[in-house]
């Protein structure tokens, strides 16, 4: 093996061992959303090529609105699901869109676009 | 006002459709109505002497009381629990000048009694969002004329702020138009006319920019998706323009021009710097959401379709340039190649995928538009006795609404007077027009073809049934059947897997490849990256789930999630309630019997005319026989009901004795000669009852539930489906039996108590069967929710049937069949979808890494991979857009 291979394949490797790590084992950064004196939980979230943030934190058993800001027209970001609460909504480019869920127990909700190619979660604890 | 002799409808004298009758005026509503009468206006001109009371106006909007105090009913957004109609009561409460406060959970209303001199409905609006919910608003866009100057514009908003009801407005000068805010409960459009021009400006209509109303946002989706359309098809188009020349250059040896293009010529260097720079601009203007995706994508630590092209792309410009620019960075000249074709030709590729893509969804929410589409926009109601057209929201319950042929009828209710054919097939999926007249149900978004009616608004805005239909469609729509789950874990680990792979792929043909490796290396890693198609993945089930819903939503079937739907094609048993599902639930005659020489006609007409009397339910199922076989009856002279055995009557000097063998037994009546004709009818499941006249056997009439006409075939169609059909029933074994035969059914639980039903249920499933419940939805709540797939017959305009998983419209057994169907049907279309995406990926990821190399000599060039991978989920999408054509079974 020559040098040229064998950095080829150690760089490779370690490049492996990050895109791996960062995709699927490291930390992803939370956003943890206040509650209102209304009892309200509300959260801002731009869509661009992803939800950000994507990661949202709310109490469990109070009312979380979301607004949904499509910064894009890519058709792919079009629909945004909560399959665990039967809702969707579809959104206009450049425009807010408001959904409201309840998470009545703790636990981990996802939602995501019309092809499941971006992933968003609500964390309720 | 009078009423049109043909139709029954109200109209106005000053009508033009009029004609004179024996001296008498007639009115009428349109000149079909006209015409019908002048006809035959005999006939007509006899009906029209019976009148009909004029119907009663019920308002429902604001109202004032002496004390200058007023009554706004304010529609509450966001309200989730009792606490939040405690919170909305305190809060409105502590503002000055708010007298009772009352809100409704379970309604959403809000009902406030204010004094308008020392608050606003405004503010009371504004405690309302302090508190963190919304009001229910409209927004108006209001075109005025004639205002010059500045002041003009306060001089208008502080009129529009006094009109209670009114929340927001704002006049801009420069389009002359105001944005109005308001509560439709309270005020209407009109009323806010009325205040400008009376302030002396002229009024317009522009089109209302309502926000956050599905329609218009389909609308406006719509409007998005053509613009995305257009928008990649000219980044389509530059990509292609700017491929052709690349594509020339970059092969030298085919098109002829190797000295031209010889490495280190002058000509050599020219042409690659224009094609690093041409190549450039694609990826910055073509491109361009590649990159910006992946880069968002990146941000939030995921990697998707995006991802993999932009890298693809890169890695190919960068290495091309870096080859031009620093040739010597290689060892060997041979390693110094270009790969712009492969950047231009890939982008696009992948962009016209793109914009087929968009083009082909447009397609697969098409039901959904259409129901959509079916919402009217105006509705003609009576207000003071005065027909004005107003736009739907501003109907209200109990509005009398007037329809003229060929009118969509814009929301539901009964109707009150006039008589009509209504084309019901977009609710119901019912081919042929159903009649109409008073006490009749109509349904909002249906058509009325033949006649003129006036119907009264029972159930107006997001409770129509048209309503309810879209959300439930809407939600089923964004459900996830179980099995995408499973595919969304693969897809989330997909992108960042492809690209380990490319890595992995590049590693083994850099240390193991032939010559020039670091171009093979190249050429397998970009490959790799490009064909990968997680977008096919993840469309595959929900675009078959969309198109599948919105299919069955057209031949009235609701189906309320994915799990239903992937539930409903792995059913093994099938229990069907008898009463209302497989019969019509409404006793009719069945048979007539003589003795004695007495005639069918004579004894029929006996018995109606007695039944006439009767209140007893199978009484008017004789007196509709004899009206349906055209037989005369008679008023009865005397009436005396014997309880649990029958009556007794004088009919035309005839004594009439009509009931059971123990009335016969009573009169002394010998009824030996029917005994056995009574048995049989019995075990038929009938219900005959014994006639005589003048004390003499004279013959038996017998009714029952008879089966609708469409059971039997259904039954069979559901065996042929390989499903065992079961009956259920609290009626006696006998008679159940005896339904059983007629549609084929073998499996009968008869004599079950209601309470019972789920119980049965799952004694089926106890065997092991995915059950399947057909049911009314109210008495079988519980069994419907017990089986694994609880359909439930509708009436009418009760779509949102709780307990069931799908919802029959049209209420018949032929709608299991293809509620059956239509599930099986787009299952079978995502197992397609879903096959064909991972077979593709499967077989094509590694064939693009080189697998097939070392076997066969195969190397996959990145511009295929790239035409691989565009028109992958552009086939999922065609794919699923077949079930728009699919045929169902027995529609």
């Amino acid at each position: 093996m020559s040098i040229a291979q064998i950095i080829v394949t150690l760089a490779g490797l370690g490049l492996i061992g990050l895109i791996a790590w960062y995709f699927w084992f490291s930390e992803k950064k939370e956003t943890v959303i206040g509650t209102a004196a209304s009892g309200i939980q509300e959260a801002f979230i731009k869509v661009k090529g992803g939800y950000s943030p994507d990661v949202i934190v709310v109490e469990a058993g109070k009312p979380v609105r979301l607004n949904f800001n499509r910064e894009e027209t890519a058709v792919c970001s079009e629909q945004v699901l909560f399959p665990d609460f039967e809702k969707q909504a579809t959104l206009t480019p450049f425009k807010t869109v408001t959904l409201e869920i309840t998470p009545e127990k703790p636990g981990e909700y996802n939602f995501q676009c019309g092809m499941g190619m971006l992933h968003g979660k609500i964390i309720a604890r | 006002m009078t009423k049109d002799p043909v139709c029954g409808m109200s109209v106005d004298e000053s009508t033009e459709f009029q004609s004179e009758f024996e001296g008498k005026k007639f009115f009428f509503c349109s000149a079909a109505c006209k015409s019908k009468f002048d006809a035959e206006p005999g006939k007509y001109a006899e009906a029209h002497k019976e009148q009909f009371p004029a119907a009663q106006l019920k308002k429902a909007t604001a109202t004032s009381h002496a004390d200058g105090t007023q009554n706004l009913k304010l529609p509450i957004i966001g309200m989730h629990c009792s606490t939040c109609a405690v919170t909305i009561e305190k809060t409105v409460g502590k503002l000055a000048g708010v007298g009772q406060v009352h809100v409704n959970i379970a309604t959403n209303d809000a009902f406030v009694e204010y004094d308008p001199s020392r608050v606003s409905a405004k503010e009371i609006s504004e405690s309302i969002g302090s508190a963190g919910y919304r009001v229910g608003r409209e927004t108006l866009k209001l075109g005025i004329g004639g205002m010059y100057c500045a002041s003009c514009v306060t001089k208008i908003e502080d009129g529009l702020k006094r009109i209670p009801g009114v929340l927001t407005s704002s006049v801009d000068l420069a389009s002359e138009s105001a944005i109005i805010e308001y509560v439709p409960a309270v005020v209407q459009i009109k009323p806010i006319k009325d205040v400008v021009e009376k302030l002396g400006y002229k009024t317009f209509d522009t089109i209302p920019p309502r926000d956050g109303i599905e329609g218009e946002e389909m609308d406006e989706t719509q409007k998005a998706h053509q613009q995305e359309y257009k928008s990649l098809m000219r980044k389509f188009i530059f990509a292609a323009v700017v491929s052709v020349p690349v594509v020339f250059f970059s092969y030298p040896t085919i098109f002829g021009i190797m000295s031209f293009m010889k490495v280190g010529t002058s000509s050599f260097e020219i042409v690659s710097i224009a094609m690093a720079a041409a190549t450039l601009a694609v990826m910055a203007y073509s491109g361009a959401q590649f990159f910006t995706s992946a880069v968002a994508a990146f941000r939030s630590r995921s990697a998707n379709m995006n991802t993999l092209v932009a890298s693809g792309v890169s890695a190919a410009w960068l290495y091309s340039t870096v080859a031009v620019l620093f040739p010597s960075v290689f060892p060997s000249k041979t390693l110094a190649g270009e790969f712009y074709d492969v950047v231009a030709v890939v982008i696009a590729l992948v962009i016209l995928g793109m914009a087929l893509e968009v083009r082909a969804k447009g397609k697969s929410s098409e039901a959904i538009k259409k129901l959509i589409g079916l919402q009217a926009k105006t509705a003609r109601v009576v207000r003071d006795g005065k027909e004005t057209d107003i736009p739907m929201e501003e109907v209200v319950l109990d509005d009398i609404i007037i329809v003229r042929p060929g009118e969509k009828i814009p929301v539901d209710g009964i109707v009150t007077d006039g008589a009509s054919s209504v084309d019901e097939a977009m609710i119901t999926g019912e081919p042929l027009p159903v009649e109409k007249g008073a006490g009749d149900e109509v349904i909002g978004g249906t058509i009325n073809k033949t006649g003129s009616f006036r119907f009264k608004a029972t159930k107006v805005g997001k409770d129509t049934a048209l309503a309810q239909i879209i959300n439930m469609v809407q939600q089923a729509q964004s459900s996830k059947a179980p099995i995408a789950r499973t595919v969304d874990k693969v897809a989330s680990y997909f992108a960042p897997a492809v690209i380990i792979t490319g890595i992995l792929a590049f590693i083994v043909w850099f240390d193991f490849g032939p010559q020039p490796a670091l171009v093979y290396a190249l050429i397998v890693f970009v490959a790799t990256l490009v064909i990968a198609c997680p977008c096919a993945l993840g469309i595959a089930t929900p675009i078959s789930l969309m198109v599948g819903v919105g299919k069955g939503a057209e031949n009235g079937i609701l189906i309320r999630s994915g799990s239903a739907l992937e539930t409903a094609q792995k059913l093994n048993a099938i229990v069907l309630d008898k009463t209302g599902t497989i019969t019509k639930g409404k006793p009719a005659l069945t048979d007539v019997v003589t003795v004695n020489g007495f005639k069918e006609d004579e004894i029929l007409s006996l018995a109606a005319s007695v039944e006439k009397a009767s209140e007893h339910p199978l009484a008017e199922a004789i007196v509709n026989g004899a009206q349906d076989r055209k037989v005369k009856t008679t008023d009865t002279e005397s009436f005396n009901a014997i309880p649990g055995k029958g009556v007794e009557a004088k009919v035309t000097g005839k004594h009439v004795l009509l009931g059971n063998l123990k009335l016969m037994k009573q009169f002394s009546i010998d009824s030996a000669a029917l005994d056995q004709k009574v048995g049989q009818l019995a075990e038929d499941g009938k219900t005959p009852m014994y006639v005589a006249v003048d004390k003499k056997l004279a013959g038996l009439v017998a009714v029952a539930d008879t089966v609708k006409e469409d059971s039997k075939v259904a039954v069979a169609q559901l065996q042929k489906m390989g499903l065992e059909v079961v009956m259920l029933t609290g009626d006696n074994e006998r008679t159940a039996k005896a339904v059983a035969r007629q549609v084929g059914i073998t499996r009968v639980f008869a004599d079950v108590l209601p309470e019972d039903k789920a119980h049965n249920v799952q004694k089926i499933q106890m065997e092991g069967k995915k059950v399947a419940m057909v049911g009314d939805g109210i008495n079988d709540a519980p069994a419907l929710a017990q089986a694994d797939v609880g359909l439930a017959i509708g009436t009418g305009t009760d779509v949102a049937i709780e307990a069931s998983d799908i919802t029959l419209i049209k209420g018949n057994l032929s709608g299991v069949v293809a509620a059956i169907d239509v599930s099986r049907a787009t299952m079978k279309n995502i197992h397609q979808n879903l096959f064909g995406a991972f077979f593709y990926n499967i077989l094509g990821i590694p064939i693009a890494a080189g697998l097939l190399f070392p076997f066969f000599g195969i190397l996959l060039s990145p511009m295929i991979a790239g035409a691989a991978m565009a028109f992958s989920s552009v086939t999922v999408v065609t794919n699923a857009n077949r079930l728009r054509a699919y045929k169902l079974k027995l529609q």
